[in-house]
């Protein structure tokens, strides 16, 4: 079996409003390996961005054990967690998140601006290959109201790509976009995960899951079940299938 | 992110917006425009006062005659008093150790003539040091001897305006009879222009002579209206004061506690009076002018959290992909720097053009010194980092999942 590139050991996170308490997760525990797609699935509250805004050292769990890449992050304080988020994680978010007026190469230039060993010219050239790898070079100069969502999501894609994470974490990367779009995008997920990726893809559509290795389902904070996808569809051969009377 | 990629993001912010980039500039453009010229007019002001003042003679001690006695009723002009004699010039003379030289002033005012021009000015009936306390040279011919002061004799010395006014072809006034008041003088020499005085007045319109006669012919008075003298050294003029005073007070018969009947003025003390005052001047215009910066730095602080709040989300994404507190910091701080600075390098601009249009226009003395421009900038600077300090932490401060979520 592959390298543990993340262990999660009864994760629980609480959110103190007032006098209240709000337990998003209560205690969660799962490894991913390297080269693995896995979805999050769950209902709507379930805790799957509480999990994934954990995973992805934008937050810090209550109590528990996280390890990444055999880091542990729970002693990190923020600037290191910057660093690790600018070294070995892509973020791709539901809403894009590309910098207004800014061009698409500059938007994925964005995480290797926080990069010092990275020269300017490499910058470029990284960006620039990154916005290949989703076939989007030739709309390097476009800012993003020039651009579909479907292409947006890409070049968010592409910058989560450009300082080569050891793993890319998508949020619901999908919501915003239609079913051929999604499946597009999911295509591409699946290219980058054959060329080694490790990815994590929240979602709560089955569908989108369909495409991944193995489903977390997790239920009011707790994994609910946890399985591997023996037949996990190919997002190319879905594509075509999709009835070509979509585009009215 | 590097020093220069940073000013990069911030030109490019700063470019977006940039009618708001320019209003919020506007109160640091007015506020420098303004320090550097008030500071151009305080200074030239001092400087100018202070180039007229030791052209005067710095070492410049002056005796006025002044009334002793409590008054009722109106008060009288300085010169209407009649204290100051030659016995007091030749006591001084004599007894003061720290004094160079010392000459009588006895002046009248009346008509020159030569010929068919005449003019309006003054005499002054002095004694031969005179040129070195008041600084004077002879131009052409010489200056009065010794001996033409002991027989009176009625040679004079002509300034600048008076030979422009009763020579008007260009004569050579030298050897010539004028006529002041009637009596005839013969002209001996002429002096070197003055120009102006810092207060205004003409001071080559001025006749010089010998103060006996002056004082025999013009004036019929044993006393004289002014006593000048001149301390060995600029820096001892204290000194010479004290002794002037012992010895008038003496020859005055002023007993202890009585108040003196003359006045005694230093140059020295003149100019520390209108140099605080110029400084006054200098920095309550500035301070106003540094009222209208503060302002200017509070609409970048204003502008600033503006800005930090519009551009939540873009922090939240600036974080999730690697950024440290310090580099969003960095990033807002150089912003609200920029626009402090830009508007200091336009402030100081237009602080130049206004002084020179004053200087042109009202023809005030303007002095743009260096450390005014060097001040504004570091004033700008600071302005910048102080007001834009608060924003620009606030925005470093943010959770960046809450960033990312703001709406
Ligand atoms: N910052 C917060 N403060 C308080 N409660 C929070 C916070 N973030 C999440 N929660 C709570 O934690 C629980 C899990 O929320 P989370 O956003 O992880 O759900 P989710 O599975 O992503 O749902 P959805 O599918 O709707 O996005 C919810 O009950 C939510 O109200
Ligand atoms: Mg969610």
């Amino acid at each position: 079996m592959s390298k543990i590139i993340l262990h999660i050991e009864d994760i629980k996170r609480e959110f103190v409003m007032g006098s209240e308490t709000v337990r998003a997760l209560k205690g969660v525990s799962f490894n991913v390996n390297e080269g693995e797609f896995v979805t999050i699935m769950g209902s709507s509250g379930s805790g799957k961005t509480t999990m994934l805004n954990i995973l992805g050292c934008l937050d810090k769990p209550t109590s528990g054990k996280y390890l990444l890449d055999d880091v542990d992050i729970m002693h990190l304080n923020r600037n290191e967690l910057a660093k690790l988020r600018n070294l070995k994680i892509g973020f791709v978010f539901q809403s894009y998140n590309l910098l207004p007026r800014t061009t698409a190469l500059e938007n994925v230039e964005l995480p290797l601006f926080y990069n010092s060993t990275v020269t300017s010219e490499e910058r470029k050239e990284r960006a620039l290959k990154a916005l290949q790898s989703v076939k989007l070079a030739d709309r390097a100069d476009h800012t993003p109201n020039q651009l579909s969502g479907g292409q947006q999501q890409r070049v968010a894609i592409a910058r989560a790509l450009v300082n080569n994470p050891v793993m890319i974490l998508a949020d619901e990367a999908t919501g915003n976009l239609d079913t051929r779009t999604s499946y597009e995008i999911m295509s591409l997920m699946q290219d980058l995960n054959a060329q080694g990726k490790t990815i994590v893809f929240v979602t709560h559509e089955p569908d989108i899951a369909a495409f991944s290795s193995r489903t977390v389902m997790l239920r009011d904070g707790k994994v609910q079940k946890d399985t591997s996808n023996e037949n996990k569809r190919v997002a190319k051969e879905a594509l075509e299938s999709l009835p070509v009377s979509d585009d009215y | 992110m590097g020093i220069f990629n940073l000013i990069k993001l911030a030109l490019r912010a700063l470019q977006r917006n940039k009618l708001r980039a320019f209003l919020t500039m506007l109160g640091i453009i007015i506020g420098v425009a303004a320090v550097i010229a008030m500071m151009a007019i305080g200074q030239g002001s001092k400087e100018s006062i202070q180039s007229s003042l030791s052209s005067m003679g710095s070492n410049m001690i002056t005796v006025f005659p002044q009334s002793n006695q409590p008054m009722g009723g109106a008060r009288m002009g300085g010169s209407s008093f009649q204290t100051l004699t030659l016995a007091d010039v030749t006591a001084i003379k004599r007894g003061a150790a720290d004094v160079r030289n010392v000459s009588p002033l006895a002046s009248s005012s009346g008509q020159s003539i030569k010929g068919g021009n005449n003019w309006p000015t003054q005499i002054q009936g002095i004694d031969t040091g005179y040129l070195e306390i008041r600084q004077l040279q002879i131009k052409d011919g010489i200056m009065f001897s010794e001996s033409d002061v002991a027989s009176s004799a009625k040679v004079c010395i002509l300034g600048q305006t008076v030979i422009t006014n009763l020579f008007p072809n260009g004569e050579n006034p030298i050897g010539q009879i004028i006529r002041f008041n009637k009596i005839p003088m013969q002209v001996i020499g002429t002096l070197v222009p003055k120009g102006a005085s810092s207060f205004g007045q003409d001071q080559d319109d001025v006749i010089l002579a010998p103060y006996s006669t002056i004082m025999k012919r013009i004036t019929a008075s044993i006393y004289i209206q002014q006593l000048y003298a001149s301390a060995t050294s600029a820096a001892a003029s204290d000194n010479p004061t004290k002794e002037i005073t012992t010895i008038l007070e003496q020859t005055h018969r002023i007993r202890e506690g009585e108040d003196d009947d003359f006045q005694i003025r230093t140059q020295a003390e003149l100019m520390t009076t209108l140099n605080s005052t110029s400084s006054m001047l200098t920095v309550l215009l500035t301070s106003i002018a540094g009222i209208s910066l503060l302002i200017g730095g509070i609409g970048i602080m204003n502008i600033m959290y503006v800005s930090v709040t519009e551009r939540t989300r873009e922090i939240g994404l600036r974080m999730s992909i690697g950024a440290r507190g310090i580099d969003i910091l960095m990033q807002f701080l150089i912003e609200a720097i920029m626009i402090s600075i830009t508007g200091g390098v336009i402030g100081v601009g237009l602080g130049l053009i206004s002084s020179q249009l004053i200087k042109s226009l009202a023809h005030w003395p303007i002095l743009v010194s260096e450390s005014s421009i060097i001040l504004s900038f570091l004033v700008c600077g600071l302005t910048g980092i102080f007001f834009g300090y608060y924003p620009a932490q606030k925005a470093s401060r943010l959770d960046p999942i809450e960033a990312l979520r703001y709406e």
